[in-house]
């Protein structure tokens, strides 16, 4: 059980390039690589439906993946419903749908080794 | 014959003078140092094509003929207008009679080390844009000062453009593009490297600019962060720490390069504020000289008889330069022919 010290600590909000792995971009661009035209305009996410209701956006799961924040993505990209009005409107002619499927697929995956490595221990 | 005397020899000056002279006037450069083409001899290679400044150079001095009069290692130490001309007095001894005088002083590089929290002339590993296309010249390979290829590079936007405290608040045009070509030769150079741009704005505003944008990201995988550089740290391997904000995440960033390359800008030459004294010349709060209209007269100066060319008049590309220096020397013609 956590104790109450009465006080929290914050989290490190910066992003430090030296810990962080770029890994899960890396796999996603071999699965979409269309994914390195985009320019961060935030087309997709101001047409997002998703996005109206939740914190989700295209633009900045790119840029976090980009950054090497991955756990951030995995949890939130299930939001997605593929609808697909992104990809009508994005200008550098990402795939954005094609995008969001194969980030949901290879989190999908990450998570299951993650839980894999979690029994065995 | 009537005569008109250049300026400064570098590519606004050596256009104007080629075009002047085939217009049928007679035409003396006059040029501080020992070469013709100013800054061009320090560069390697050209956006966007790529192609070499040396080429470009030899194509411009290849039609500097004889019948116009080079004045190397000469300064102009006194100026008197008369009714209709004026008389020249320059350090080679040489007084000189000219109907009209173009002035094409060009710029000069800002002194990053004025920028002194990017560590320029401090931290061994900050090298400056212009360094960069020196050691691409001498087809040097670019290297930390350990003697190893850089594993990642930083390179910096806007230093010393845009920056009230640096005393430039004006955008220096060409180095956009000119951080996206020196990342695409890096990745060339070094394949396995990772490059970063930290930019504010991106200005791709030339033709071709934005297809060399999206190649840089497609093609060569360069990243690009919005946020200014705030500072840079030397760790004791000699490697740089980068402070900067993703402002598109809105978090801060720290990253430790190997390298970093200092995009410096285009700032007002020693040169001009010289012969501003001497022409009684009128320059603006950024330095660069006047001109008469900015949409109709780009390149007629405060002084009647006086013209001015190129990027003495504010940060240019070669290609505008060039442009700049054919219309002075209509606009020199159409005066002399009053
Ligand atoms: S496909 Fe997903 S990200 Fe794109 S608009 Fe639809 S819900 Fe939003
Ligand atoms: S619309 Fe396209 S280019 Fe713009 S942020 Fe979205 S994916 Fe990137
Ligand atoms: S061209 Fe780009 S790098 Fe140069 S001053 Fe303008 S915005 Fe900054």
């Amino acid at each position: 059980m956590a104790k109450d010290f009465g006080y929290t600590i914050s989290c490190d909000r910066q992003i430090d390039f030296d810990k962080l792995s770029r890994s899960m971009y890396l796999e996603v661009k071999k699965a979409e690589p269309s994914v390195d035209a985009c320019i961060s305009c935030g087309t997709c996410a101001a047409t997002c439906t998703a996005g109206q209701f939740t914190d989700f956006s295209l633009r900045k799961f790119i840029l976090l993946l980009r950054r090497g924040d991955s756990l951030s993505v995995i949890q939130s990209i299930d939001k997605c419903m593929l609808c697909g009005k992104c990809q009508l409107v994005c200008p550098m002619g990402v795939n954005t749908r094609g995008l969001i499927y194969s980030i949901q697929v290879i989190s999908r995956r990450i998570e299951c080794r993650n839980r894999r490595v979690v029994n065995k221990m | 014959m009537k005569h008109v005397l250049v300026i400064g020899g570098g590519v606004a000056g050596m256009e104007a003078s080629v075009r002047l002279s085939q217009m049928g006037y007679a035409v003396s450069i006059v040029e501080q140092s020992d070469k013709l083409g100013g800054k061009l001899n320090r560069w390697h290679s050209l956006s966007p094509d790529n192609s070499n400044a040396s080429d470009l150079l030899g194509k411009l001095k290849s039609q500097i003929h004889q019948g116009i009069h080079k004045h190397l290692n000469t300064e102009v130490l006194s100026v008197i207008k008369n009714k209709l001309h004026f008389v020249v007095g320059l350090s080679d001894g040489t007084d000189l009679k000219t109907d009209a005088i173009l002035v094409s002083t060009g710029f000069d590089v800002f002194d990053a080390q004025k920028k002194e929290e990017y560590g320029y002339g401090i931290y061994d590993n900050v090298i400056t844009s212009a360094d960069l296309e020196q050691i691409f010249r001498d087809e040097d390979e670019l290297k930390t000062t350990s003697g190893t290829a850089p594993k990642r590079i930083g390179i910096i936007h806007c230093v010393g453009s845009r920056d009230e405290k640096a005393g430039h608040t004006y955008c220096s045009q060409v180095c956009c593009i000119t951080a996206v070509k020196q990342a695409i030769e890096i990745k060339e150079h070094l394949p396995d490297s990772e490059v970063f741009c930290f930019y504010m704005d991106l200005r791709m505003f030339g033709r071709k600019f934005e297809d060399i944008y999206r190649d840089a990201q497609v093609k060569h995988g360069i990243q690009f962060i919005r946020g200014r550089l705030s500072e840079a740290f030397e760790n004791p391997d000699g490697s740089v720490m980068l402070k900067a904000e993703d402002t598109l995440l809105g978090k801060p960033l720290k990253m430790n390069v190997d390298k970093v390359i200092l995009m410096v800008g285009m700032i007002a030459s020693a040169k001009t504020k010289k012969i501003k004294e001497l022409l009684n010349l009128q320059i603006e709060d950024d330095g660069f000289y006047s001109i008469a209209d900015t949409h109709y007269e780009s390149t007629k100066s405060s002084v009647p008889g006086i013209f001015v060319a190129g990027a003495c008049t504010g940060p240019k590309t070669i290609e505008n330069t060039i442009n700049d220096a054919r219309a002075a020397a209509i606009q020199i013609s159409e005066y002399l022919k009053q």
